[in-house]
């Protein structure tokens, strides 16, 4: 690893504060990402300013059905959060399976949305919940987010400080794990919301990251069960192709995954 | 540099080192308390696991800067009064090591697994639980025992406390 200097904030404008006089600086928040990065010295980041310890940044908190996650909230505290649990599971059981119990006592929400990993769980749920990603400047979307791999719409020092949604009438996750690393090769997070809106997000797939389908999500709002899904047609050109899995392996993972999701809904 | 100050095996231990430098190196070199292994450099095999502030971490992904002021222990804070832990006696019950390797971070791990599900462990859970730590040589199939033995042993123990 290269040489860096490490700050700890206490809070989000002490934090920004100290990004700001960094030369090239980087957030720490899990470091689950970051630090086996560093050690590769595939990032030499002059600065890091660590997120862990900011109180206002933590925690789930749950009114009616909606839904408030700080950024530095652990994988393993979604997991095990039972207020979150009431209303949305899928989360839970999503960032249950992120990763290894020891990196799911360290990698945090805010972080896996930052770094936008095209293979990441919680895109997909961001992306499906229509969740409003808050910084410490604006709300964004998470469909304007989410803009390519490794790419969001997060400017020079802006921070994650949390995301909301309102939890959804069904909702479920299915991922195909990688056998090796277990991030997801694919992975589809279904929504169907009380009004009967459906919306269907990928991800492990897109060779331009997280990305919902249409087709998928109008044949389930037309009729909400797996057996809807088998006509629909998934076109692999858009799809990633590497040495785990080819793009038509993948396109067929798509629909195994979201008929998967609807019957676990 | 820094200097940092953290509890290690519940003593309060200071140091100076650079501040990219890993929990883990800090506790080896340092502390000099090598029960705590390097088995990758990928954060995916789990020799390296300790607890910071009860919970199971990868010390050789967190800088000791991260680390400074929390409380650690490490696979030589399990014994009291020179006998062993329920879990470190369970392996060797059932023999789940053979070159020892991986066997602090197994140790950590499954301390860490009993105290999050107690004595409802059962196999598929501590196969599920053991995705972060890789074994070279038992085919992990002791390993699980010996875990499932001490969850029943102190889950049992702990049913009877109550
Ligand atoms: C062995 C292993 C297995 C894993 N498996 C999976 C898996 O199955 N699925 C999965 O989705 N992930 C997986 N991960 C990744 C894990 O979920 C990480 O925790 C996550 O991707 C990053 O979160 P972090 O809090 O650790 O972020 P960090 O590593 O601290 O940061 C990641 C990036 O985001 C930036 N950042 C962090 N927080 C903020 C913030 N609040 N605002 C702005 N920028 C910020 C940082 O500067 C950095 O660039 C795995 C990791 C490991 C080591
Ligand atoms: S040395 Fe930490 S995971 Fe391998
Ligand atoms: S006993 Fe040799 S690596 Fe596990």
């Amino acid at each position: 690893m290269y040489e860096t200097i490490y700050h700890r904030a206490s809070s989000v404008a002490e934090a920004a504060n100290l990004m700001g006089t960094a030369a090239e600086g980087k957030y720490l928040s899990g470091g689950m990402t970051l630090i086996p990065t560093m050690k590769q010295r595939l990032a030499a980041p002059s600065d890091l300013v660590d997120l862990r310890h900011i109180a206002e940044m933590k925690g789930i908190a749950v009114d009616g059905r909606s839904v408030r996650i700080g950024a530095a909230t652990t994988h393993e505290e979604v997991a095990t959060s039972a207020a979150l649990a009431s209303v949305c599971p899928a989360i839970c059981g999503l960032a249950s399976h992120i990763g290894d119990p020891h990196v799911r006592h360290m990698g945090t929400i805010g972080g896996s949305i930052a770094n936008n990993d095209p293979a990441a769980d919680y895109p997909a749920a961001m992306l499906a919940l229509d969740a409003v990603i808050v910084t410490d400047r604006r709300e964004v979307k998470a469909e304007d987010f989410f803009t390519g791999l490794f790419e969001t719409a997060l400017e020079d020092g802006e921070i994650v400080t949390a995301v909301r949604f309102e939890a959804p009438a069904k909702a479920a996750y299915q991922k195909f794990p990688n056998p090796a690393s277990r991030y997801a090769m694919t992975g589809v997070f279904v929504v169907r919301r009380a009004d009967g809106g459906v919306r269907v997000a990928v991800t492990g797939a897109g060779s331009d990251g997280v990305f919902r389908h249409r087709d998928l999500e109008a044949a389930l709002a037309a009729n909400w069960s797996p057996g809807a899904v088998t006509n629909v047609k998934v076109d692999d050109s858009d799809l990633l192709s590497d040495i785990h899995a080819s793009a038509a392996y993948r396109a067929n993972l798509v629909k195994v995954m979201t008929k998967r999701a609807v019957a676990a809904a | 540099m820094a200097k940092l100050t953290m509890t290690v095996n519940g003593r309060q231990v200071s140091g100076t080192c650079d501040d990219r430098t890993l929990l883990v190196h800090f506790i080896r070199e340092n502390l000099g308390l090598t029960g705590t292994h390097v088995g990758c450099d990928t954060t995916q095999c789990g020799a390296c696991v300790v607890h910071m502030d009860g919970q199971s971490v990868k010390s050789c992904s967190i800088l000791a800067a991260q680390a400074a002021g929390s409380s650690i222990t490490t696979i030589e804070g399990l014994a009291s009064n020179g006998e062993l832990h329920p879990v470190q006696a369970a392996f060797k019950t059932h023999h789940g090591l053979q070159c020892g390797f991986c066997t602090p971070g197994m140790v950590m791990t499954a301390v860490d697994m009993i105290r999050r599900h107690g004595g409802n462990l059962d196999e598929a859970t501590v196969r599920a639980e053991l995705e972060g730590n890789i074994c070279r040589c038992t085919g992990y199939h002791n390993i699980v025992q010996a875990i499932l033995a001490a969850a029943a042993e102190t889950g049992g123990v702990r049913q009877a406390a109550e």
